[in-house]
């Protein structure tokens, strides 16, 4: 199993009322994204007022797009948490969602770059 | 890292939303403990991070968060790894480790939608832990390579025709031996599912618009 990151909180009552903390008792985020879904920061000054994870994201995706599942990760939050978060983040106009290719990820030209992508990392393996 | 800007957008264009880089994904799918994090770790630019999510018994995420308060969800996770290349292109491919456990498949559904294709991890000490991966990746016609993860050179070796034989898959899926441990090896897998998910893919003349849907 991967390495869990568990905060050590100090009772399990504790953990299980913090999600509602973070998204002040919302259950969905009103923008709706995946876990591969890529965020980037906007310039500009941060909205005031930010609690740390909400800081932490905006940190994470300042200089390079990250995918949501990362950023989840990386705040140590359930995914549905971090996705309000996120998702208030992109009404504050902190974050902005990039917008994927229109290219099929499956096409053929784009499976060979990938292949001579991995190739190239390591060596002519296969 | 490679900046992403396939387009000439800048992070700062207020006016248009940034392109991303083109992003793949692979799904890394097995049954629990057979070695699926150490595999996304080998090729991984990052270390393995550990992306959590809660579900209700209702299996639905989302609603989960009000199951919470009930203390009636449970909490799964999945593996998440990148690799970014800036040659031949920009382009990031993510790697999603899937829950191993069997009640945890629907979650399955969202990580592989849009996957170029996945990779079985095999234990062939329970080898019987991969059977509904295969079935899923089959019913979905997904281009998936199975790979035996031999970490234990004591234990009983299967000859990649023996683990075909085993888990009654068609010729045409790859079944190869591996070391999740080995960046090589785990990278030779990738090629292979890679090279596999090409031969799938169904071919279209160069001047196809329908190319670039």
């Amino acid at each position: 199993m991967a390495g869990s990151l568990t905060p050590a909180w100090s009772d399990q009552d504790e953990q299980d009322e913090r999600p509602y903390a973070l998204t002040g008792g919302r259950t969905r985020p009103r923008h709706s994204m995946r876990l591969d879904t890529l965020l980037m920061a906007q310039r500009g000054s941060p909205p005031e007022r930010l609690g740390p994870e909400a800081k932490a994201a905006i940190a994470l995706c300042q200089r390079e797009q990250r995918a949501v599942a990362e950023i989840a990760a990386v705040l140590k939050q359930p995914a549905q948490v971090t996705k309000i978060i996120l998702s208030d983040l992109i009404d504050a106009g902190a974050l902005i969602v990039a917008v994927p290719d229109t290219i099929d990820p499956r096409s053929p030209q784009l499976l060979e770059a990938l292949l001579g992508g991995i190739r190239h990392k390591w060596g002519n393996v296969a | 890292m490679a900046a992403y800007d396939t387009n000439g957008a800048t992070s700062h264009d207020h006016d248009a939303p940034p392109v991303a880089p083109f992003s793949l994904k692979v799904v890394i799918a097995g049954g629990f403990g057979v070695g699926k994090t150490t595999l996304v770790g080998a090729v991984s630019e990052i270390p393995p991070l550990t992306t959590e999510e809660y579900l209700t018994a209702a299996s639905s995420t989302s609603d989960s968060l009000s199951g919470v308060e009930a203390k009636s969800t449970t909490t799964v996770s999945m593996d998440f790894g990148r690799i970014t290349f800036d040659r031949p292109q920009p382009m990031v491919l993510f790697l999603f480790g899937t829950p191993g456990q069997e009640r945890f498949r629907f979650v399955w559904n969202d990580l592989v939608d849009g996957a170029i294709g996945a990779v079985v991890l095999v234990d062939t000490r329970r080898l019987e832990d991969s059977f509904g991966a295969v079935s899923y990746f089959e019913r979905r016609a997904m281009p998936f390579v199975v790979a035996v993860n031999e970490f234990d050179t004591a234990a009983h070796r299967y000859t990649p025709d023996e683990v075909r034989q085993a888990l009654e898959l068609t010729d045409s899926v790859p079944v190869l031996l591996c070391d999740a441990r080995d960046a090589w090896s785990a990278a030779t897998v990738l090629i292979n599912l890679v090279r596999h998910a090409l031969s799938c893919a169904p071919s279209r003349p160069p001047s196809d618009p329908g190319a670039l849907a």
